[in-house]
């Protein structure tokens, strides 16, 4: 395989559900018939459909090809100020991605903690706990909320609750709080088109044939 | 699989469907991405298998229509309430049962014979294998039957992951090789195939080569579970309701719940009573013939609930022994991170979006010798590699990198990414008298219909198994280089999966040449029921490891020939 048949999820350009949807398919199916098989029997085959009522747009039966959150929303304006400058200090944009705030992981966050299941609440409780606590500390230590402070600020009171095993007692919650946020932004960040192209992922395009690993893989694992 | 054999013999079928239609070709989410869908598509309790998954209205929790379990019993039951059913996400795994595992008693003292051998049932899976669909190699190992030349189509080519474990595998004596999965790597063959599988039968060869004509061949790209709109992999939807409907013989009425099989004076099936769930009315069917295929305890419940005089406990339950033998898939995993796969040059490692390469068991001998602790044998289902990113990815990654956030983070990132695989056991648990389910003597669901309770315990042989699997496995991650995730666990107690949770239940309306201990004959024909059949997993036996929808399948299939045959002849 080359790159030109299985890179286009990496070059930015239209994908294949781009080019289905200018095609009229929607993201459906891809209708290749079998010319040969027609004309070799003379006759059409027949087209059955098959009964289909939904989907009906219940959370057990939500719509798959035009998906849509069905909850509002709860972090305020001024939470998400806070969790902003948290999943871009997580996640900085470098060489070979934007940040976590470029693709929109904040708000994916603020999706999952407001989420109508059980989990959530909790999910919710303790991210609001933790952004209240990092502005007390920043205020504390630096006179101002965690977002106004500068990347060496930041930078000292994370250090401090990065690794939960060598955080200290005190600084355990806002440790595992620290660990849910990078949690969420690494789901957040590496499932949207920049995230995979960071990686390197390549793949969801359809390809004639499937060969395998290419020999540079092989040969990289001694193979 | 009946409803398609019935009406290709000419029968007049009506299939009732508990939940809604549905059709792959115009409702599965291809190429959609996760950011795309709430959640990042990740799992929740409306959606269990993430938002994209093919499941329709089901899950371990259907609201409206609960289950309970007995006092000190974990047990749960998984339904999918759509037309086709769980043939829709399933894993396309598709192993015959070998010969040993129809005779588990006769070999080693445990569990019940199946009244059918593999060879019964071996022309069943030739056909079967012919007419879904299934890529595979066939090896000669013990006890893992390959196929005619021919009748599988050609495993694709193993992942970098997989190669690197069949070469770690080999020296500690574990085979590595083709998994048999029930995915097009090639058109189905429409000029031979429908000949062969329906000799004389020119309705039935017409339109099988119809249906094999309108699907294609896998393209690589997206997940089996969400369904294949291009129809290369197995789901009932795809490959056998299509050609059903297309013979005019088959009837399809969705949302219709099935509460009861009524009878007559001479004990005779007569039909079913349903729900029709949109107008909350009771309906009545009429049929010549009755063939459940409701999913194994959805089956046991229409029976114990079809109450008579005739047959106070239950339709075809003077032997007492419908719910009972309830079996599951033994289930144990754990994964690795190996470094061997850090900094790959970046390639499309997708595939046929499952597995390429399995482990079938390789320890008859030892277990022959009785050199291990427990009965039966289990499968190593395994992978990992560079897939698409989805939620979770890099969760705990915090102890890899001692914490490392920022610019680090993005690093180590690109490092890890593909390098963590999983290793998951699948193994045979032997049906034991603990294990059930019955009515539930106070629970009634939103349709009013008395819900099933569920008995469940594993045997020492299960749990035993289970701590062999992770043991195994993390054997074989340090021969791979590689660090077991988190702190390894052998305790077989800890590590099993709870019962229904692999989604493999079989048995409850069990086959064999007794009627005092069985339900079916050796056709899945109720004893006591002459027009009674059962074509789901609830006639199964035993439960070896192989992946029961394969056997379910050709089952059904020589069940079908059977009634086919006993309404020619007029017996039923």
């Amino acid at each position: 395989m080359t790159d030109t048949t299985n890179s286009k999820l990496d070059t930015g350009g239209p994908t294949r559900r781009d080019v289905l949807k200018a095609a009229g398919l929607g993201g459906l199916a891809l209708p290749i018939l079998d010319r040969t098989a027609r004309l070799v029997e003379g006759r059409k085959p027949e087209v059955v459909q098959l009964p289909a009522e939904g989907p009906r747009g219940t959370p057990t039966d939500p719509d798959l090809i035009h998906p849509k959150i069905w909850w509002e929303k709860v972090l305020s304006a001024e939470e998400l100020v806070t969790l902003v400058a948290l999943c871009d200090l997580i996640i900085p944009a470098d060489h070979k991605s934007p940040s976590a705030s470029q693709v929109g992981v904040p708000d994916y966050i603020n999706e999952w903690a407001s989420a109508p299941y059980e989990w959530a609440r909790e999910g919710l409780t303790r991210i609001r706990d933790g952004l209240a606590w990092l502005n007390t500390e920043s205020e504390r230590r630096f006179g101002r909320a965690f977002a106004g402070l500068g990347a060496p600020e930041q930078t000292a009171i994370a250090d401090d609750i990065c690794y939960q095993p060598k955080a200290k007692p005190e600084l355990l919650a806002a440790a595992r709080f620290f660990d849910l946020i990078r949690d969420l932004s690494s789901t957040g960040f590496y499932t949207t088109r920049e995230g995979m192209k960071d990686l390197g992922y390549i793949g969801n395009v359809p390809m004639p044939r499937w060969d395998g690993p290419p020999p540079e893989v092989l040969k990289h694992l001694g193979l | 699989m009946a409803a398609y054999q019935l009406a290709v013999a000419g029968l007049k079928v009506l299939v009732l469907e508990a939940g809604r239609g549905y059709d792959p070709v115009r409702e599965t989410p291809m190429f959609q991405l996760p950011k795309d869908a709430p959640l990042r598509s990740g799992g929740t309790s409306d959606k269990p298998f993430g938002f994209y998954d093919a499941t329709v209205d089901g899950g371990w929790n259907v609201p409206g229509e609960p289950y309970t379990t007995a006092p000190g019993s974990d047990f749960l039951w998984w339904r999918a309430r759509m037309l086709g059913g769980r043939t829709n996400h399933w894993g396309r795994i598709s192993l015959r049962m070998g010969p040993y595992d129809f005779k588990p008693y006769s070999r080693d003292g445990l569990g019940v014979d199946w009244p059918i051998g593999y060879d019964d049932l071996a022309p069943y899976y030739d056909k079967t294998e012919a007419l879904v669909g299934v890529y595979g190699s066939s090896e000669g190992l013990e006890n893992t039957p390959g196929s005619p030349n021919g009748t599988l189509l050609p495993p694709p080519a193993p992942r970098a992951s997989e190669l690197l474990t069949r070469k770690h595998c080999t020296p500690l004596g574990i085979p590595v090789i083709p998994a048999h999965l029930a995915i097009l790597t090639t058109r189905q063959d429409a000029a031979r195939w429908p000949a062969k599988l329906h000799p004389g039968n020119p309705l039935a060869q017409r339109v099988l080569a119809d249906s094999m004509r309108a699907r294609q061949a896998c393209f690589w790209a997206t997940e089996c579970g969400r369904g294949c709109s291009i129809k290369a992999n197995f789901q009932s939807t795809t490959v056998l309701l299509p050609p059903a409907l297309a013979t005019g013989n088959v009837d399809i009425v969705t949302n219709a719940m099935v509460r009861e099989v009524t009878i007559d004076k001479t004990g005779r099936a007569t039909g079913v009573h349903f729900i029709d769930k949109r107008t909350r009315t009771d309906k009545f069917a009429r049929a010549r013939v009755v063939v459940l295929a409701a999913s194994a305890c959805e089956t046991a419940r229409i029976l114990l609930n079809s109450k008579s005089a005739l047959f106070p406990n239950g339709l075809a339950n003077t032997s007492g022994i419908v719910g009972k033998y309830l079996m599951d898939t033994v289930g144990a995993g754990i994964s690795g991170q190996i470094p061997a796969l850090e900094n790959l040059p970046p390639h499309n490692d997708e595939g046929a979006s499952n597995d390429h390469m399995y482990m079938p068991w390789w320890l008859y001998q030892e277990q022959k010798a009785a050199k291990l602790d427990f009965a039966r044998g289990y499968h190593v289902e395994f992978g990992g590699g560079r897939r698409m990113p989805g939620p979770g990815i890099f969760g705990g990654l915090e102890r890899f990198t001692g914490g490392a956030y920022g610019k680090r983070f993005k690093e180590a990132a690109r490092r890890y990414y593909g390098t963590f695989m999983y290793f998951d056991g699948r193994g045979e648990m032997i049906p034991n008298e603990h294990s059930y389910c019955e009515l539930d003597p106070e629970v009634v669901d939103q349709w009013g219909i008395p819900v099933l309770r569920f008995s469940w315990k594993w045997s020492e042989h299960e749990i035993r198994q289970a701590s062999h699997m992770v043991t195994t496995f993390a054997r074989i991650i340090e021969a791979m280089g590689g660090k077991v995730v988190g702190n390894l666990e052998t305790d077989g107690n800890k590590v099993i999966a709870k019962g229904g949770e692999i989604i493999h239940e079989v048995g409850t309306v069990r086959m064999g040449s007794n009627p005092k201990t069985s339900v079916l004959n050796q056709w899945c024909q109720a004893w006591d029921v002459k027009n009674l059949f059962v074509t789901d997993g609830a006639p199964f036996v035993s439960n070896a490891d192989k992946n029961p929808t394969l056997s379910i399948l050709a089952l059904a299939w020589r069940t079908c020939d059977h009634v086919v045959a006993e309404m020619k002849r007029g017996a039923i």
